[in-house]
């Protein structure tokens, strides 16, 4: 069957041990989870977990059932077929030399990248967008010579419910 | 009123009508202990941890109820382990009590602590650590809903030291949980296509498994397939749910089960299975299971639904609740099976009950395990509840011994944990002190929990083992001998205790019989003492359970006794 990447939308009981929960209900049965993100909701007893996952459509609904029998789960959900909107966000430290001081200068212009921290040495830059985005701005980035770069999980939000 | 933590245990206990636990003190729970020494609540004390589990286990697969025990931190915690994974593995309800280090010592590796939350969390249905005394009371409640809810499973709680000596106010009335509860109706639609598939079937069979027990759908089974003529087969869990006496019973399927229940499986096409997980040792190759069937799955979790086998009707439902739904539509819509059609299927399945019969041949000197469980049965006319180690011994007793009412048949099916059945009988014969008790054992296992002759013997349990003695670890040593050329690797078990003189060391009565002749005489005897008993069956050795459909075979394959293959 076609393997497909999938984003799982998960409501959970904010309780210490609730993502252990979940990272080893799919660890244990073989699954990976290829990025997460967690944080509260509007109330603080409740979190929302998005993940991102691949597998033909018999092993997402596999793993949506196992995730929905947990006690700490209240709800989740397939969003791949459910028109949503995505992002993902990366932060990126540029180290600035004589060499590449100019052409950081004009990428950063021409992509209008966000510059979060600019000094002489180097350079931090904010990017958010959907993952082709960021993909498109990673292999900008790349030939500048990135020093350090750390990327968020995938967010994602229902349009409508 | 200001109550302490030990004090809220014990009250939340009697609320949930707890009668008996089953125990092992220890420095993380002494207070807990002191609590039941001023208590009227019955304790079981046992020789090893993983007893008290078995033992809450075998106390709630007889009763339904849910099974309890209580055990210290650390090693204590982690000795319950294998029993907790046995009752998850088999959705058995259970809370099993964990004393904890205080919390102030939590993660400080401090003497005899454990992360037993970390290590249970993929074995049980849910657990707790109670942080503070303020949640235990609400904790306790929904520990024992959610171990009987949906489907059941074992709930781990455990129990700091500092949050049971703690006080706080405490009123029965007051006390709120969180409700899981969940309606597991199926949708009306489903029984339309349903009714659709039955009347167009030929070739329809009925599997039976743990479900239907666990559910108390056993009645409205029996039902719908007599009414409707349907032949029933059942997995291994599902012993008991339809009569075994019953000439619509195939007896059990898969990798030991019946020539003509697989083949019946194999020929099928229609299959209604309820409260099954389609496990491997069931199916054998999945693609071949069934494969001229349309597939209805009734099931309570949409997790077992289309997971192991993909099904045509899946139907998430409460087993009895859809059983019944099932049978009002079918009676509204005037369902008449099609007699002729009926005659025919019936007729094929006997044609193959005749042509391969479950049978063994006890001839000679030497006793066959299969004419002592057989025997067993004769004498207690079937009515007495079974606990089985694993292995030969739990395959023969699923064969030969008919099982003819639900929760009679009590074997750990999913994780096959050997010691399993000595103290699982001891947690039925507590909560069925009337009824004749009888673990089938083989050495091999009885030797994984023969601590637990001691707890029989201190009570007066009277629980009866009945020991299939072939001085090898017996299935294993099958596989060796059909698969490893009869490279018997570590598999002889001859070295052993004498196990008469063992039981009596325990203070536990036993017997032995070492020749056909002997076996009724020593059965009769050990049933009839009110005491705990240990019958050594000296039996014959290289004894193998068939059939049996080799792995990876299609469950049509199968080896009979004489080792031709049958399609």
């Amino acid at each position: 069957m076609e393997k497909k990447d999938h984003i799982i939308s998960i409501l959970v009981h904010n309780k210490p041990d609730v993502l252990a929960r979940i990272a080893g209900t799919l660890g244990g049965k073989g699954y990976n989870i290829d990025s997460l993100c967690v944080n509260t909701t509007t109330q603080n007893d409740i979190s929302k977990i998005v993940m991102t996952t691949s597998g033909s459509q018999a092993t997402i609904t596999r793993i949506v059932n196992e995730l929905q029998k947990l006690v700490d789960v209240i709800s989740a959900d397939d969003l791949t077929n459910v028109e949503s909107i995505h992002r993902e966000m990366v932060l990126v430290r540029l180290n600035l030399t004589a060499d590449n001081q100019e052409s950081v200068k004009k990428a950063i212009d021409t992509n209008k990248w966000k510059v979060i921290v600019s000094g002489d040495a180097y350079v931090i830059i904010e990017i958010t967008g959907d993952k082709t985005q960021i993909d498109f701005s990673k292999a900008r980035l790349e030939p500048l010579g990135i020093t350090d770069i750390t990327r968020t999980g995938l967010i994602a939000l229902k349009l409508e419910d | 009123m200001k109550l302490k933590g030990t004090e809220i245990l014990l009250k939340m206990l009697e609320e949930e009508k707890v009668d008996i636990i089953f125990g092992y003190p220890g420095g993380a729970v002494l207070d807990i202990y002191d609590q039941l020494y001023k208590s009227d609540l019955k304790h079981i004390l046992v020789r090893h941890e993983q007893g008290a589990v078995h033992a809450a286990d075998g106390y709630a697969r007889a009763t339904g109820k849910v099974g309890v025990c209580l055990v210290t931190s650390g090693p204590g915690a982690t000795n319950a382990v294998t029993g907790i994974a046995t009752a998850n593995m088999d959705s058995i309800p259970l809370v099993v009590f964990t004393g904890q280090v205080p919390t102030g010592l939590i993660g400080n590796d401090a003497f005899q602590e454990c992360d037993i939350t970390g290590i249970t969390r993929p074995c049980t249905k849910h657990n707790f650590l109670v942080r503070n005394i303020e949640e235990l009371a609400s904790t306790i409640k929904e520990a024992f809903h959610i171990a009987r809810s949906g489907r059941p499973g074992p709930v781990l709680v455990d129990l700091p030291k500092n949050v049971m000596a703690a006080q706080t106010d405490y009123d029965p009335a007051n006390v709120k949980f969180r409700n899981h509860e969940v309606v597991y109706k199926p949708a009306p639609k489903k029984m339309a296509n349903l009714f659709e598939m039955l009347k167009t079937a030929k070739k329809p069979l009925i599997m039976t498994g743990g479900g239907v027990i666990l559910g108390k759908a056993a009645d409205e089974l029996t039902h719908l397939a007599r009414k409707y003529e349907i032949p029933v087969t059942g997995t291994l869990m599902g012993l008991g749910s339809f009569p075994g006496s019953d000439p619509l019973w195939l007896g059990m399927l898969g990798m030991h089960g019946t020539y003509y229940a697989n083949m019946a499986i194999s020929h099928c096409d229609f299959l209604l299975a309820i409260g099954v997980r389609f496990d491997d040792r069931v199916t054998g190759t999945i693609e071949t299971f069934a494969a001229n069937a349309k597939i209805v799955h009734i099931d309570i979790d949409p997790s077992s639904i289309n997971k192991n086998v993909t099904v045509d009707l899946p139907i998430v439902g409460d087993t009895k609740a859809t059983l019944k739904d099932l049978l009002r539509f079918l009676e509204e819509h005037h369902y008449m099976q099609d007699l002729a059609s009926r005659k025919t299927w019936l007729g094929e399945i006997a044609e193959w009950r005749e042509k391969v019969p479950l049978t063994y041949c006890q001839n000679g000197e030497i006793i066959k395990p299969q004419y002592v469980i057989e025997t067993l049965h004769k004498l207690t006319k079937g009515n007495a509840l079974i606990t089985t180690e694993v292995g030969q011994n739990q395959m023969w007793t699923a064969q030969f011994f008919q099982f003819d009412r639900p929760n009679s048949f009590i074997s750990s099916g999913g994780l096959g944990t050997m010691g399993f059945g000595l103290p699982a009988a001891i947690g039925v014969k507590c909560a069925f002190p009337d009824k004749h008790v009888v673990d089938i054992a083989g050495d091999g296992s009885i030797q994984m929990n023969i601590q637990e002759l001691a707890t029989a013997a201190q009570y007066n349990i009277a629980v009866k083992v009945v020991l299939l003695n072939n001085g090898y670890l017996g299935m294993v040593r099958q596989w060796q001998e059909m698969f490893y050329e009869k490279r018997y690797s570590f598999t002889d078990m001859t070295y052993a205790p004498d196990f008469v003189k063992l039981a009596e060391a325990f203070g536990v009565v036993g017997f032995r019989a070492t020749k056909p002749a002997e076996v009724e005489a020593v059965l009769k005897q050990g049933l009839s003492i009110n005491k705990p008993v240990l019958m050594d069956f000296r039996v014959s050795r290289e004894e193998c359970v068939y059939p049996m459909v080799h792995p990876g075979e299609s469950i049509s394959q199968m080896t009979l006794g004489s080792r031709e293959m049958i399609n």
